[in-house]
C-alpha cells in the first residue's frame, strides 16, 4: 500500500511537471506593483533624466525591459540615482531591486559583496580624455600629469596600474561623484580625465566646449559592464539575465520594435519559441509566456536600445564595436531560448 | 523632632535603586549584543564578506596628498586609513587654531564701540552662520579655483615657488645633519622663556614690579636658534620646484582643495566662536569693567588683564562644542576632493572592499576618540581655571 502511494504521489509530480521557481524579489516586486532600478543619473546615454524628467538611456531601457516582461508596462519603474561609492550598499540593503549602472563585472565584486552579475550588456574599456591644446596624441605620454578620477570604482584601480605598468609617474585627484571629477577636468584643475571609454563620450558632451577635447585611443582595461542582482535569489537572476538575451536573440533572428506583431505570424520555429507562440519558457520563470514579446514591444531588440542611446541615433555616437553580434564580429551572443 | 529613618528601609531603598540600575545595564548590554550578533549573521547569510582580513590588502588607488610614504602598488588598505586620518588631523588642528584666534577677533570687535567695526562683525557673524557650510566650501573651492591661472600662466613667487591651479609650490626644505641642534635650542629657548615668565609673574605679586620681558623672549627664542644654526654650518638646503610639462614637479605641494577647506572651515567655525565669546565677555560683571576704568586702566589692558581671563570660564565649554564641529564639519572634504579619512577610507576603501558595516564602525571609532580626547584637555583647561580663578 506505501509502496503504491509512493509510486501515485511520483507520477502526479511528473505528470504536472516540476513547477516555477519561487522567487521572493519577483513576488516583492510584483505586490508593489513597480521595479525599483538602481540607476546612474547624471551619465548621458545610460542613465539620465531628460529635461522634461522622464529616464532615458541603455541601463534605463533594460530595467524597462524587465518591467515591461513583468507588468507589460515599461513605465512602472522607479529610477533610484546612485554614486559609484553607494550602489553596492543599496543593492545588499535591499533598497533597489536590481542595479543597472554601468557597473564592472570582476571577482571580487561578485565573491565577497553578496551580489551575482547577470549578463554583460556592454562590452567597454576605461579610456582617457585630455585637451587638444596639450598635443597629446597617446596615453603613454601622460608622463607626470595629473588625472581627475571618481573614487570607489574599477578605473581608480587601473589608472595606478597602468601608470606603474609603464614606468610613469601619476598625480590623481579624486572625487566622490563624476559630476564634480569632469568639472574639475573643465576648469583645468587636472590633465586628464579618465571613466570607460562610453562614459567619456558622454561626458564630453557636458563641457563648455567638446570640440576642444580628444579622447585617446588606448583602452587600457577590460569593463564588462553589467546589471547586477543580490545573491540568494536564482529566479529574479534568471528574469534579469534572459532579458537581456531575449534582446539579443531578437536582433539575432531580425525581430524588431516595430515587425514584433507580425513576427508574431511567423513559421521559424526560432521565432515562435522567442516570441511565446510555442513553448513555455515565461512560466518556468515565474512571468507570462509572451514576456519576450513584452520586452522587444516596449524598448525594441539590443541593437535597437543601443543605437537610439548611445550609437548613431544619439549624439555620443559610439560604433557597436565589441558590443556587435557575433556574426558580425562582435562579442554579444544570444544564448538560445528553448 | 527630625524624623528618623531606620537604616534597614534606607538599605532596602538603596538595594532597590542599585537593582533598577543593573537591570537596565543587563538590557542595553543584551540590545548591543544582539544587535552585533543578528549583523554579523545577516552578512554571512548574504554571503557578504566580514572581518578584518582586508586591512592587510594592498590598496591598489593612489590618493593626492600623503604625509607619509604611500605607494599605491605595495601600500595596505590600512596604510591608506593612517593617511587620510593625519590628513584630517592636519585639517582640523590648523582649522582649530585659525578659527580661534579670527573668532575671538570678531567676538570682541562685535563689542567695540565704534559703530561701524561692530556692526560689520555683526553682519559677518550672521551671513556666515546662516549659510550652510557645505554651500560655502564649494564657493572657497570654486572661487579659489577659478582665480587662480593655469599651469601655463603660473605665478613665479619671489624664492623659488609657483602658484597656479594644481596648487601653491613651495621650495622643500632639506635639513642636514647639524639642524637637530638647532631644534633643541629651540626648545630651550621656549622652556626658558615660559620658566622666566613665571618667575617674573612671581615676583610681581611680591614685589610689584612690572613683567619687562620682551628683550629676553625675543633673545632666547630667535637670536639662540639661529646662533646654533649659524655655528653648525647652517645645514639647510631648499629643493626648488620646477615646471614639467603636465605638472610642477618638486617642491612642498600645498593642494588648492586644502586650502578651500582649511578657509571655509576657519570662517565657518569662527562666526560660531565668535558669539560664544561675545557671550562669554558679556557675562562678566560690569563692575568689573567699571572698578577697571576707574583704576584709570585703558580699554585694551581692561580687556587682556580683567575682562577675558574671567570671561574664559564661561567660554570654554561652549569653545569645545565648536571645535568638536570643526573637526566632524572637516568630512565635508568629500565634496571637493580633498583626501581626508571619509573620503579615503570610507569613500575608496569601503567601494573597493564592499565591507561597510567594519568600515563604517573604524571611521565613527576614529572621530568619537579624537572629539573624547580634545574635550578631555579642555575640560581640564577649564577646571584649571576655575582653581585659578578663584
Amino acid at each position: 500500500m506505501k509502496r503504491v502511494a509512493t509510486a501515485l504521489a511520483l507520477a502526479m509530480v511528473l505528470a504536472f511537471g516540476t513547477p516555477a521557481a519561487f522567487s521572493q524579489t519577483l513576488k516583492a516586486v510584483q505586490d508593489r506593483g513597480q521595479l525599483i532600478c538602481g540607476s546612474n543619473g547624471t551619465l548621458a546615454g545610460f542613465g539620465m533624466p531628460d529635461p522634461q524628467g522622464n529616464w532615458v538611456g541603455f541601463d534605463v531601457d533594460f530595467c524597462r525591459a524587465i518591467a515591461a516582461a513583468i507588468f507589460n508596462d515599461p513605465t512602472k519603474v522607479k529610477f533610484v540615482p546612485l554614486t559609484a561609492a553607494d550602489r553596492f550598499t543599496a543593492l545588499q540593503s535591499g533598497e533597489i531591486d536590481v542595479l543597472s549602472r554601468n557597473t564592472t563585472w570582476t571577482l571580487s565584486r561578485d565573491t565577497s559583496l553578496g551580489i551575482d552579475f547577470a549578463a554583460v550588456n556592454y562590452y567597454d574599456g576605461q579610456g582617457f580624455m585630455v585637451r587638444k591644446s596639450l598635443k597629446v596624441n597617446s596615453a603613454l605620454e601622460l608622463n607626470d600629469a595629473s588625472v581627475c578620477v571618481q573614487q570607489g570604482t574599477t578605473t581608480e584601480l587601473n589608472l595606478a596600474d597602468y601608470f606603474r605598468a609603464n614606468n610613469m609617474s601619476l598625480k590623481t585627484v579624486t572625487f566622490a561623484t563624476a559630476d564634480e571629477a569632469v568639472k574639475a577636468y573643465d576648469t583645468s584643475r587636472c590633465d586628464s580625465y579618465t571613466t570607460d571609454s562610453s562614459g567619456l563620450y558622454g561626458e564630453r558632451l557636458r563641457l563648455t566646449d567638446p570640440s576642444e577635447h580628444i579622447v585617446l585611443p588606448e583602452i587600457i582595461s577590460k569593463e564588462p559592464l553589467s546589471p547586477a542582482v543580490r545573491q540568494g535569489d536564482d529566479a529574479w537572476e534568471d528574469i534579469v539575465r534572459w532579458t537581456h538575451y531575449a534582446m539579443v536573440n531578437a536582433e539575432e533572428l531580425g525581430v524588431t520594435q516595430k515587425n514584433v506583431d507580425d513576427m508574431l505570424k511567423s513559421s521559424a520555429p526560432d521565432i515562435r519559441r522567442l516570441l511565446g507562440v510555442e513553448g513555455q519558457f515565461g512560466s518556468a520563470m515565474g512571468l507570462t509566456d509572451d514576456w519576450a514579446y513584452r520586452i522587444i514591444k516596449a524598448v525594441g531588440n539590443y541593437g535597437e536600445s543601443f543605437e537610439r542611446n548611445v550609437g548613431q541615433g544619439s549624439p555620443l555616437k559610439i560604433a557597436r564595436g565589441l558590443n556587435a553580434l557575433w556574426t558580425k564580429g562582435g562579442l554579444q551572443y544570444g544564448i538560445p531560448v528553448r | 523632632m527630625p524624623k528618623i529613618v531606620s537604616y534597614s528601609s534606607r538599605n532596602s531603598r538603596r538595594a532597590g535603586y542599585i537593582a533598577l540600575q543593573a537591570g537596565l545595564v543587563v538590557i542595553v548590554g543584551g540590545l548591543a549584543y544582539a544587535a552585533v550578533v543578528n549583523a554579523a549573521q545577516n552578512l554571512a547569510q548574504a554571503h557578504i564578506a566580514s572581518g578584518f582580513g582586508f586591512w592587510n590588502n594592498t590598496a591598489g588607488f593612489d590618493i593626492s596628498q600623503t604625509l607619509i610614504a604611500y605607494s599605491s602598488s605595495t601600500s595596505t588598505f590600512g596604510r591608506a586609513f593612517w593617511v587620510g586620518l593625519l590628513n584630517t588631523l592636519l585639517v582640523a588642528g590648523i582649522g582649530i587654531v585659525l578659527a580661534t584666534v579670527l573668532g575671538f577677533v570678531i567676538g570682541i570687535a562685535r563689542l567695540s564701540r565704534n559703530w561701524l567695526v561692530a556692526r560689520l562683525a555683526g553682519s559677518y557673524v550672521e551671513l556666515i552662520r546662516n549659510v550652510p557650510l557645505l554651500l560655502q566650501l564649494l564657493f572657497w573651492y570654486n572661487a579659489v579655483l577659478k582665480s587662480l591661472p593655469e599651469l601655463r600662466g603660473s605665478v613665479a613667487l619671489p624664492g623659488g615657488g609657483f602658484l597656479n591651479n594644481r596648487g601653491l609650490f613651495l621650495p622643500r626644505p632639506e635639513f642636514g645633519a647639524g639642524f637637530g641642534y638647532v631644534v633643541i635650542a629651540l626648545l630651550f629657548g621656549l622652556a626658558a622663556t615660559i620658566a622666566l615668565r613665571l618667575w617674573a609673574r612671581r615676583r610681581q605679586d611680591r614685589t610689584s614690579e612690572p613683567v619687562r620681558m620682551l628683550w629676553f623672549g625675543f633673545g632666547l627664542i630667535v637670536i639662540l636658534p639661529l646662533a646654533v644654526f649659524a655655528l653648525t654650518g647652517a645645514p639647510l638646503r631648499f629643493s626648488f620646484p620646477d615646471m614639467g610639462r603636465f605638472n610642477v614637479m618638486g617642491g612642498v605641494e600645498i593642494l588648492p582643495e586644502f586650502a578651500a577647506l582649511v578657509v571655509a572651515l576657519t570662517v565657518y567655525t569662527a562666526a560660531f566662536i565668535a558669539e560664544v565669546v561675545r557671550a562669554g565677555v558679556l557675562a562678566v560683571a560690569h563692575g568689573q569693567t567699571e572698578a577697571a576704568q576707574a583704576l584709570g586702566l585703558r580699554s585694551h589692558t581692561t580687556l587682556r588683564l580683567v575682562v577675558v581671563p574671567q570671561a574664559m570660564r564661561v567660554i570654554v565649554p561652549p569653545l569645545t562644542s565648536q571645535y568638536l564641529n570643526l573637526i566632524k564639519n572637516s568630512s565635508l572634504a568629500v565634496a571637493i576632493g580633498y583626501p581626508d579619512l571619509v573620503q579615503v577610507f570610507a569613500g575608496s576603501v569601503l567601494n573597493i572592499t564592499g565591507q561597510a558595516v567594519e568600515v563604517i564602525a573604524v571611521t565613527m571609532a576614529v572621530y568619537l576618540t579624537i572629539s573624547l580626547v580634545i574635550s578631555l584637555f579642555m575640560n581640564l583647561y577649564g577646571y584649571a581655571l576655575n582653581v585659578a580663578g578663584r
